[in-house]
């Protein structure tokens, strides 16, 4: 089967800056989009999710120039979130060089604009962004950047995001972010069971050998990472990297040009 | 050459990259003057249709394409080109005889996961112009839950495997159509692109 698990840098937005926090806070600065932006078009990087935190707050996406902006010169597939509340914005985003958009907030304060969303642009254009704090037992949905709690488990939350029409999950560990010490596997193990679309782990990868285990261990079908790929070394220096896709192929035990496999 | 993009899109930046002068445009006018035409798509299938019906553009492209003006559908504008869809209940453009059908979740080895999110290979089924120097390394990036099935073998240019195998590109005279997303599929997808501004 023909399933090659995608390795996907997750890039945050700050008032127009890229930043790079640590368990959702304390934000450092780590370039300008379009810089850094280019630099990964040059890798060829799987793909590349934005999300704007703050944005979260204040419920105002990038403004649609700047999203064009960052679009123009990159020649991979792109997904942006927040702030995102209307469905003609979604389209907006849609048409201005992004093949997704992502959903979090929204899929708790306004169901109704993810389902008419994936009505109108395809399951494969809606990405459910799902926030879990804590561990083992303790683990509760978050919403608004890890302000509120939701009443659900990670399980059934994604579960409704699929029944809204979400074609693809984001299931991030907030604890675990930026942190480097491992994904949360249990949590992708959980989620990626609970639904049938492609799940992508986020939220604690330290080093790339950790990048294989949410694909083998837990079934998701792709790992997304920011510190990984924008800091070098012990003092979180920035250096935009990524790994070459021999390394890639070693990591997936992809030989011959036939990768694992990523089953429902 | 006037290259005529329907909406907009990246793929109007890779065509800049490329050195061609491409239009973005959903105006019929524009349209009639068209010496190529790239139909993007993104959405649903019968939105997809709306949206050419809402801008008067459903005549203008079938006759283009009787004219022999080469269109290539891309992703949803692929599958605008055939006559119906199991996601909706609009006719399609009927450019290429077949229907859209949901991927199947059924694979040898158990059900697999849709959409169909992330990189395939092609296997080429006959040379085309198109997918000239498109060799078995090449990835391209594929964003999809459904796919088309061409009712004429022959204009099939293209498989991929996602499961099962599906069709990923088609040829029928002048219109050509890809589901993957070239304008986001590196170096391969400018080939791709790269072939179809100076191949037709």
């Amino acid at each position: 089967m023909q399933v090659e698990p995608r390795v996907i840098p997750v890039l945050l937005i700050a008032d127009g800056r890229f930043v790079k926090t640590r368990c959702f806070s304390n934000p450092v600065y780590v370039g300008d989009p379009v810089n850094v932006l280019s630099i990964f078009n040059e890798f060829e990087v799987d793909e590349i999710i934005t999300l704007d935190i703050s944005a979260a707050g204040s419920r105002t996406p990038q403004p649609l120039d700047s999203l064009r902006n960052y679009a123009e010169e990159c020649f991979i597939p792109l997904a942006y979130g927040g702030g995102l509340t209307g469905l003609e914005q979604i389209g907006k985003v849609l048409r201005s060089g992004y093949e997704k958009v992502v959903v979090n907030s929204l899929l708790a304060d306004q169901p109704d604009i993810v389902e008419s969303a994936a009505d109108r642009y395809g399951s494969q254009a809606i990405v459910a962004s799902i926030d879990i704090r804590g561990e083992s037992e303790e683990r509760s949905v978050v919403v608004h950047g890890n302000r509120d709690v939701v009443k659900a488990t990670p399980a059934n939350w994604a579960r409704r995001a699929v029944d809204l029409g979400a074609g693809e999950i984001l299931v991030t560990a907030v604890d675990r972010e930026g942190t480097g010490r491992g994904f949360d596997l249990e949590l992708v193990a959980e989620v990626a069971a609970a639904v049938s679309v492609p799940v992508i782990a986020h939220g604690g990868a330290g080093r790339r050998s950790d990048l294989a285990k949410p694909v083998f261990e837990s079934g998701a079908s792709a790992v997304a990472a920011g510190s990984l790929f924008v800091f070098q070394g012990q003092d979180r220096g920035v250096l935009i990297n990524y790994p070459p896709r021999s390394q890639i192929e070693r990591l997936f035990r992809m030989t011959d040009g036939s990768p694992v496999e990523s089953r429902a | 050459m006037r290259l005529v993009v329907v909406e907009i899109g990246s793929v109007v930046n890779m065509f800049r990259r490329l050195g061609g002068d491409p239009i973005a445009s959903g105006d019929p006018g524009t349209i009639k003057r068209a010496d190529k035409i790239l139909l993007p798509g993104v959405g649903a299938f019968d939105a997809g249709m709306a949206s050419l019906h809402e801008s008067g553009l459903v005549e203008v492209l079938r006759i283009r394409v009787g004219e022999g003006v080469p269109l290539l559908g891309i992703c949803l504008g692929m599958q605008l080109l055939f006559d119906s869809s199991e996601e909706g209940s609009d006719k399609g453009l009927g450019l290429i005889p077949g229907v859209v059908r949901r991927l199947s979740p059924d694979s040898s080895d158990g059900p697999i996961r849709i959409p169909h999110m992330g990189w395939s290979r092609i296997e080429k089924r006959r040379p085309h112009n198109l997918t000239e120097g498109i060799g078995e390394e090449a990835r391209f990036y594929f964003a999809h839950s459904y796919a088309v099935v061409p009712k004429d073998d022959s204009d099939i240019i293209g498989v991929s495997t996602y499961g099962s195998q599906f069709v990923s590109a088609v040829a029928r005279e002048n219109v050509l159509g890809v589901q993957f997303h070239p304008e986001k599929s590196h170096r391969y997808g400018k080939a791709l692109l790269s072939n179809f501004l100076q191949g037709f």
